[in-house]
């Protein structure tokens, strides 16, 4: 049945992947069903609370409203390419390390989308103020850590020089 | 009946790359096709099975269609120009910040980078009950929902009901009416340029269209002309959470002074109604006033003359009369941009008082 579906070409996570798919099928579940990467999160399926967040083409979008077809030839990056090849005992992304220093993350269903747009934010804001933080988060919900914690640890990520700083914070607690 | 709200129904798509192309196949399936810009609003109409086009035409491939262009007289933005584009382009910021700021307080980051200028303007109704298949005026049926004793109508309409009480629910549109914008649309005569306020349509003309466009037309730009340019401006929403929320109200200004008397004014406010309402009374009942409060008083006033409330919506009266008394004077020694959007203790004054 695939064979009759068009080929959608992407670059996910720096990897060049083609994908047969309807093309109206959502982004969100090409990443998720077609090329196993079920770190992006569904949570209202309308554009609401964006823990479907990725980054296509340098820009924060919510991948479940976008229908594939308008990610061909797109460079997209979901929350497994924000920290390449972990290994145990590996190497986590600055924000992904701050997250956890500063419990940022309680069920995680927010996180992955979370992260995504934190890590856009750094990218156009390297110190950003905490209304810029505010704003760059301002499409994503979560429902369990009142969102003081992600905002500090979006902070601490864009602040701290060193990781080891940010692990010993995370186990003095 | 359970819905699968995931996956999408069948269709055929189209995707065109030219806007010659995109209007002649809209021609050929007429009412059979849905016009499809970022999609945000589209993939839930399609989604839930409420809206059952045969045929889908896609604009994404259209790149005549993206972009902003300085002209001679001012600017001209292609209808798939991204919302973030908008917010963003300098000589907006610059001469027509009315609408960067009424833009850049749509929903949230990933929808400004995905929602198109276009498509934010041809956007339908909010209400609920419709957006939820129920069979109700607008949806070609024979009641409202919404304007009923126990209708949740918080959000509706106190002006220009007939039948559906629903608003409009876009924030850029009241900045095109006080930029004084035109639309350019292709229909099947060639093409016309109507005022931002004409492109939409009230209940009373036809319940179930929400704008002039018939089958087969297309918008492709929005222009602003230059005649607003660099004018003292002011845009406000009020929303229930301070960022993502559609309006409850927004209102925007364009003013220009001389010797500190309004010589020239634009006033929209869009969420009060089924149309996005220009406010012409007022714009001719405060032309050679103070821009002082008294004449925002005036104003206000005068604005919510005739509104008439739901069961739930009574505060929209005294909001509306703030918003506009700030759209009129609230100018006056302060320049417009960042000033008030969205603020919380600005929206607590609204409700108050
Ligand atoms: C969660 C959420 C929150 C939102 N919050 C806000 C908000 O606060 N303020 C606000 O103003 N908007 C808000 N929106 C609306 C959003 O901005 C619109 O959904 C979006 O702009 C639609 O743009 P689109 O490019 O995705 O259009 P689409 O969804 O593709 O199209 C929208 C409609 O316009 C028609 N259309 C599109 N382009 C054309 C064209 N060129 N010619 C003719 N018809 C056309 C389509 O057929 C469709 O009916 C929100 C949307 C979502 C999903
Ligand atoms: S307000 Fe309009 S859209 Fe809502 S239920 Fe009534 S008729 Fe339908
Ligand atoms: S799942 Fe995409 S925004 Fe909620
Ligand atoms: S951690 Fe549970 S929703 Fe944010």
């Amino acid at each position: 049945m695939s064979a009759r579906w068009p080929t959608i070409r992407m670059i996910v996570n720096g990897e060049q992947r083609g994908i047969q798919a309807p093309p109206m099928k959502r982004l969100l579940d090409v990443l998720r069903q077609d090329l196993h990467l079920t770190g992006t999160k569904e949570g209202c399926g309308e554009g609401e609370c964006g823990s479907c967040s990725v980054r296509m083409n340098g820009e924060l979008v919510n991948s479940c409203l976008i229908p594939v077809l308008q990610a061909q030839g797109a460079e997209i990056q979901t929350v497994e390419g924000l920290a390449p090849k972990l290994e145990p005992g590996g190497t986590l992304h600055p924000l992904q390390e701050a997250f956890l220093a500063c419990g940022g993350a309680q069920c995680g269903i927010c996180t992955p989308g979370m992260l995504m747009a934190a890590a856009q934010l750094l990218e156009t804001h390297p110190r950003p103020t905490l209304a810029e933080i505010r704003e760059g988060l301002a499409g994503n919900l979560c429902r369990c850590t009142g969102f003081m914690r992600i905002f500090e640890s979006v902070l601490a990520a864009s602040t701290q020089a060193s990781q080891p700083a940010l692990r010993q914070a995370h186990h003095a607690r | 009946m359970a819905i699968i709200r995931d996956v999408m129904p069948a269709f055929d798509l189209l995707q065109p790359s030219s806007a010659a192309d995109a209007q002649k196949l809209l021609q050929e399936h007429g009412s059979d096709a849905w016009i499809m810009a970022g999609g945000l609003d589209s993939f839930d109409w399609l989604k839930d099975r409420i809206k059952k086009p045969k045929v889908l035409v896609d604009l994404s491939g259209i790149d005549e269609l993206k972009g902003i262009r300085v002209t001679g007289d001012g600017v001209e933005i292609g209808a798939m120009t991204t919302l973030t584009e908008v917010a963003e382009h300098p000589e907006i910021r610059k001469n027509y910040s009315v609408l960067s700021q009424a833009v850049s307080v749509v929903a949230s980051p990933q929808i400004r980078n995905q929602g198109t200028l276009g498509g934010n303007v041809s956007q339908d109704v909010r209400c609920w009950y419709y957006r939820g298949g129920w069979p109700c005026y607008r949806a070609g049926g024979n009641i409202c929902y919404a304007d009923t004793p126990v209708g949740r109508n918080r959000e509706h309409a106190i002006f220009g009901a007939d039948r559906c009480v629903a608003v409009h629910p876009s924030d850029s549109v009241p900045a095109l009416i006080a930029l004084d914008a035109k639309f350019v649309v292709q229909t099947s005569k060639g093409e016309k340029t109507v005022d931002a306020e004409n492109y939409y349509i009230g209940p009373d003309l036809d319940i179930t269209r929400i704008n002039m466009l018939q089958p087969g037309d297309l918008l492709t730009a929005i222009r602003i002309p230059s005649t607003w340019a660099g004018a003292t401006f002011y845009f406000e929403k009020v929303r229930d959470r301070n960022v993502w929320d559609f309006p409850l109200m927004n209102v925007a200004s364009a003013i220009v002074l001389s010797g500190g008397a309004i010589s020239r004014i634009r006033l929209a406010v869009n969420a009060v109604s089924p149309r996005p309402m220009r406010l012409k009374n007022v714009e001719d009942a405060v032309v050679g006033k103070p821009a002082d409060a008294s004449t925002g008083e005036m104003a206000g006033k005068l604005a919510v003359q005739g509104a008439v409330p739901l069961q739930f919506n009574a505060y929209k009266i005294p909001l509306m009369r703030n918003l506009v008394k700030r759209a009129v004077c609230g100018v006056a020694g302060q320049q417009a941009y960042g000033a008030l959007t969205g603020d919380l203790d600005t929206q607590e004054v609204a409700w108050n008082s």
